[in-house]
């Protein structure tokens, strides 16, 4: 994996945040203040820009240009939340030009350990961390009992989506929908949609590179 | 654009510009007291920076006008970082506010507890440190109808935030220190409560769908300031009877002294008309009398708003001679003006 894996990640991302902006919308409104897909569509549409005016970085370096681009254009909690957590994985990387599954694992495990931090939030709290967390031990388990890395992403993003359902019955501790009290639970979590997303992105942008 | 701004009731050009563009509409409408930057997409008094008095910065969602670039000026705000409209502004509009506001008296941000605006405050104000700036931030979460507990984001920063605003605003141009209009803020926002009813929702520009759909005859109790659905439903009542548990709920949080004064502020969410809120305030000044406490001094008019949403909130400020002072002290900003 290389810096196309990046860009191509971040193209897939935009591409999903379009198709199912509608969709984050639906989700955020019955539970948030409904602008959660307005605003990660608004953030990857100024990351791919970003990334396109880019001329060689190495991949650690285009996540953390993604994730300074997501700071300063989405607002809200996601905006710093995913902007902290790309900005930790490309830290990861260094300078290196590619890297290895073992090493995507320890950009995605950055990434959560970010958001857990930031957002103080825990599985269970109905945020993205649902999604996330299984999707990122999911992945390092499965390398490192010798999967290939396809298959290994394939699982992930299984335990990604089953994270995402599993916010349904949840009563949210965290963010905007934790103000609803009981009322929150019966509706999925719009974070952890779009956490599934990029999940799906990575899967795409990797398999379609290897 | 899949939104037709035709099937909106509201007067837009492109439903993503609205906030640029309303905001150089208030600049046009109050040339003499604010500027905008458009390239920050900050507000900021006319004369800032003013050199050796302490800056206040506030900022947050779009959709609640005025607040807050409404409360930039004399008295008040030096600057305000209006986002889109229910999202938090980013860390760098914070961040040029910031610079653009200091005087060298250092620069108070008043965050409002939503989980977006701290965190991007607050990579706003690690960003103003490492440049030098002296950044101190107070939240505020002053609505009862959110319960503060490990299982929630906290209590959400409503009404208490216009007060703050004007009451610190007024100790910072009396020439207050940083410290002293740190401690202004936090007092202001530990000793008032707000409690907000609404009788709709309201349709946010870029999707053009209401949030929550509120049948004829209820009314959401609990509400915030997003189009968030309140905590509970019930069937609408005659207005003293709403004024009844907006009372009960602010006071029984409150426990303000017996005897005390107090400034009581009923504030309109966007669709609401005077002639309803001076109704409501009416009922309030004789319930919060029969609870013991002196209303010394109001507000009434809607001052934090959620876009077109019929509702109103109501804040109860425990006052003492201090802020009393420094709520009647001048204030020169495009939604508020006394004392000139």
């Amino acid at each position: 994996m290389d810096a196309a894996t990046i860009t191509s990640w971040m193209h897939g991302i935009d591409v999903a945040m379009r198709e199912e902006k509608d969709h984050l919308v639906q989700l955020d409104a019955a539970i948030g203040d409904g602008d959660h897909g307005t605003n990660m569509t608004r953030g990857f549409e100024a990351v791919v820009q970003a990334l396109d005016a880019d001329d060689g970085s190495t991949p650690g370096k285009l996540l953390i240009l993604a994730g300074r681009t997501l700071v300063g254009t989405v607002g809200g909690a996601s905006g710093p939340l995913w902007g902290s957590a790309l900005r930790s994985g490309g830290r990861v990387l260094a300078d290196q030009a590619t890297f290895e599954g073992t090493q995507l694992v320890e950009v995605l495990a950055a990434a959560l350990a970010s958001i857990k931090d930031l957002g103080t939030a825990s599985v269970g709290d109905k945020t993205m961390v649902d999604a996330l967390e299984p999707a990122v031990e999911t992945l390092r388990a499965r390398l490192s009992s010798d999967a290939p890395v396809a298959d290994a992403l394939d699982a992930a993003v299984e335990a990604a989506e089953v994270g995402m359902r599993a916010t349904i019955p949840l009563q949210a501790r965290k963010g905007r929908a934790s103000y609803l009290g009981e009322r929150s639970i019966g509706h999925q979590d719009p974070g952890a949609t779009s956490t599934t997303l990029i999940i799906r992105a990575l899967r795409r942008a990797v398999i379609g590179n290897s | 654009m899949a939104v037709e701004t035709t099937h909106m009731r509201k007067f837009l050009n492109e439903p993503a510009k609205v906030v640029k563009d309303s905001l150089a509409g208030l600049a046009a409408a109050h040339p003499d007291l604010v500027l905008y930057d458009a390239a920050a997409q900050i507000i900021v008094r006319k004369d800032a920076p003013r050199k050796g008095k302490v800056a206040l910065i506030s900022g947050g969602g779009s959709g609640h006008e005025p607040l807050h670039g409404g409360f930039v000026g004399l008295g008040m705000l030096d600057a305000a970082c209006p986002g889109e409209v229910f999202t938090s502004p980013v860390p760098a509009q914070m961040l040029a506010a910031t610079k653009a506001v200091d005087g060298g008296a250092g620069v108070v941000h008043i965050v409002k507890n939503y989980t977006g605006d701290v965190l991007n405050f607050k990579l706003a104000a690690e960003d103003a440190a490492e440049e030098g700036i002296k950044v101190t931030s107070v939240v505020i979460d002053d609505d009862v109808a959110v319960q503060d507990s490990l299982y929630t984001a906290g209590r959400r920063g409503v009404g208490a935030t216009v007060l703050a605003e004007k009451i610190a605003g007024a100790a910072a141009e009396g020439g207050a220190d940083l410290a002293q209009v740190t401690d202004i803020v936090k007092r202001v926002n530990d000793r008032a409560r707000s409690f907000g009813v609404a009788l709709s929702s309201c349709v946010p520009p870029a999707s053009g769908k209401a949030i929550f759909d509120l049948p004829e005859g209820q009314i959401e109790l609990g509400i915030g300031i997003h189009g968030e659905p309140g905590r509970k439903r019930a069937t609408l009542g005659p207005a003293a009877e709403i004024v009844d548990v907006m009372v009960e709920a602010v006071i029984s949080d409150l426990k303000p002294k017996r005897g005390g004064k107090v400034l009581a502020f009923v504030n309109g969410m966007g669709g609401t008309p005077l002639l309803e809120l001076y109704l409501l305030y009416g009922e309030i000044d004789k319930k919060l009398r029969a609870a013991g406490v002196e209303p010394a001094r109001n507000l009434v008019g809607s001052y934090i708003t959620s876009l077109e949403m019929a509702g109103a909130s109501l804040t109860v400020l425990e006052l003492d001679d201090e802020l009393i002072k420094l709520w009647d002290g001048p204030v020169h900003t495009p939604a508020l003006r006394w004392g000139l």
